[in-house]
């Protein structure tokens, strides 16, 4: 099903939550929205779903405007942040649950339910679990559980927020491949927040980048990360490239415009190489890694980082308090 | 040497242990088995014959109605109110939070005396009352409506932190899942606040049976018709009725020993089952 989003306008207090939010989504596709806290990205995931009201806008589920429609009536499987199952229910019965709950003409049997539920425990790879309480389950496992009873009303949307959030680092990226492998699987039309650029990127077919209550880029993972349309989203998923260090961008001012140059488009030397290079003093090295992380002092006082290679590394023979010449890459 | 080091000496502990135990003898104990042992120093037979005569049968009966009418009105206010309270934000709402706790720091004569002076013969609604032959004063309906106020609180206070603890996460996640607002409060909210709310409906029963201050001031003590059983024992204690009056007392103390019991039955059950859940967490 597709997701329209008009002009959607949403404050609280004083606060603007979000302004003039547009976007469309297409059926089946996986979408991120990025974005920093604050930025309004979960407001609009609960607006889509109806726990939230937007002070104007409209909500179009595939033509149709549920702007006034309850969040029950919506059918959207919604999977919280910190989960919200059902404490006082065994894993079947939070599964169970949205089944259980249908008016009575379309509720489905004892058999029905039961059959529905083993499918989904197996579908997230949980069907040992069945007995259990939320509190004796992993949060991994949560996490998984709460898909699966979003998924047992057989929902058009699936809103996720920050799904993987209170994992911790290799749960989360196994689950963020299994997230996508399950999407590709049942292709249901898919928002999801988050606020970790890798994720993002990663897992989506496209990302919402958001700031400030506004959509500042939407576009591809690969769009977005080459051809930034502003300092904020370029700013903001820097920090990706360099997953195994931290970075930000080089600002190289050879030439009178600005320009931003991320740490690994930059080449080390000892000699400056262009009229473009420019002088710095290495502050810090960061050898362990994939890449090595260089900080630098610019000759004018200014902070820049370099990533080179491990064998670039090892040919320069780099030392702390050297003299080095960083040069902009592609520059056109 | 290190756990020497760590407790106090013995002759402290036990000195702190002796003068707990004496405190509570000498405030509690005693004058509990006071009751008892007044109340059937007459033998078993004069016991029972205080409390199996028509002034006593109806003191009891007017505590039960009141109990029965109070209790459930409480509850359903104390789980609307704590819901409005912990579940939303809207303007005004510290206000109501403070109303809520009003009749805790109001003295119960002044509880009784505003009902005195919004139905009695002066008050606003006196003349139409007494036109309709309605009576509220010095009558049953006062003495409920002055039990409702005073117990006003019982429910909200016990459910408001319990409700403000779990947040609105596991409700918007069944509304989301299809349920009607009924089917969430059904199904998600009640079980949840289960403990919370019993444990509130036993302290609000055991002060509605037991209020004196402000059924004092409404009931106008007319004897078999307008009079609980505190007001009853407070009757006989001063006409020198000695036996009676404390083999009345001793009902509501028995009353007081099944409320404290249901308390740590509730409390014991309670925690049962978070341990059972912690103990099956750690092992699974």
């Amino acid at each position: 099903m597709s997701i329209e989003v008009k002009n959607i306008i949403k404050t609280f207090g004083t606060f603007k939550a979000l302004e003039n939010i547009d976007l469309k989504i297409e059926t089946g596709e996986l979408i991120a929205l990025l974005g920093p806290s604050g930025s309004g990205k979960t407001t609009l995931l609960r607006i889509i779903a109806g726990l939230e009201t937007a002070d104007q806008g409209d909500i179009i589920f595939h033509g149709k405007d549920v702007k006034d429609a309850q969040t029950k009536d919506r059918n959207v499987g919604f999977v919280f942040q910190h989960y919200a199952l059902f404490r006082h229910m065994t894993v079947f019965e939070n599964i169970a649950f949205g089944l259980r709950v249908k008016p009575k003409d379309v509720r489905p049997t004892e058999e029905q339910i039961k059959a529905k539920v083993t499918e989904l425990l197996k579908l997230v790879q949980l069907d040992w679990v069945a007995n259990r309480y939320p509190s004796q389950l992993s949060g991994g496992q949560r996490q998984r559980i709460a898909l699966a009873r979003a998924l047992a009303i057989e929902p058009k949307v699936l809103l996720l927020d920050e799904p993987f959030g209170s994992l911790d680092a290799k749960v989360r990226k196994e689950l963020r491949q299994w997230l996508r492998r399950f999407h590709d699987d049942l292709h249901i039309t898919t928002l999801f927040v988050t606020h970790d650029q890798e994720e993002a990127l990663e897992v989506a077919d496209r990302v919402v980048v958001m700031n400030k209550g506004r959509i500042e880029q939407v576009g591809t993972p690969e769009n977005v990360y080459h051809n930034p349309a502003n300092v904020f989203v370029l700013n903001f998923l820097g920090n990706v490239n360099l997953f195994h260090g931290r970075t930000e961008e080089g600002s190289a001012d050879a030439t009178t415009k600005k320009i931003y140059v991320r740490p690994h488009e930059l080449t080390v030397t000892r000699q400056p190489v262009s009229a473009r290079s420019i002088k710095a003093k290495i502050s810090f090295i960061n050898p362990a890694g994939s890449v090595v992380r260089i900080d630098a002092v610019a000759s004018d006082g200014q902070s820049v980082q370099a990533e080179i290679s491990q064998e670039e590394y090892k040919s320069l023979k780099l030392q702390r308090n050297e003299e080095i010449c960083l040069t902009p890459k592609n520059i056109t | 040497m290190a756990v020497h080091l760590r407790s106090e000496p013995v002759w402290v502990r036990w000195t702190l242990i002796g003068m707990a135990l004496a405190f509570l003898g000498l405030f509690i104990f005693l004058p509990l088995s006071m009751v008892f042992i007044t109340g059937l120093n007459k033998g078993i037979a004069v016991y029972f014959k205080s409390i199996n005569n028509p002034d006593a049968l109806s003191a009891i009966r007017l505590t039960l109605i009141t109990a029965l009418v109070a209790v459930p009105l409480n509850l359903i206010f104390g789980v609307a109110a704590s819901w409005a309270i912990a579940k939303f934000d809207f303007y005004g709402k510290s206000f109501l939070t403070t109303l809520i706790d009003l009749p805790l720091s109001v003295s119960p004569v002044i509880s009784g005396l505003i009902y005195v002076l919004m139905f009695g013969a002066q008050g606003p609604f006196g003349t139409w009352l007494r036109d309709h032959g309605i009576k509220i004063i010095f009558a049953p309906p006062a003495i409920i409506l002055a039990t409702i106020f005073v117990t006003f609180p019982m429910v909200a206070r016990e459910l408001i932190p319990v409700m403000k603890a779990q947040g609105n996460d596991e409700e918007e996640a069944a509304l989301t899942l299809g349920a009607s607002g009924f089917q969430t409060f059904w199904r998600v909210t009640l079980p949840n606040i289960k403990w919370g709310l019993l444990y509130g409906v036993i302290l609000c029963n055991a002060r509605a049976m037991g209020e004196f201050g402000a059924v004092s001031v409404v009931s106008g003590h007319i004897r078999g018709q307008t009079n609980t059983l505190p007001l009853h024992i407070e009757i006989l204690y001063n006409e020198y009725n000695f036996t009676a009056a404390f083999a009345a007392a001793s009902l509501l103390a028995m009353l007081a020993l099944v409320t404290l019991f249901a308390k740590s039955l509730v409390e014991y059950r309670y925690r049962a089952e978070l341990k059972a859940a912690l103990r099956l967490e750690n092992h699974g």
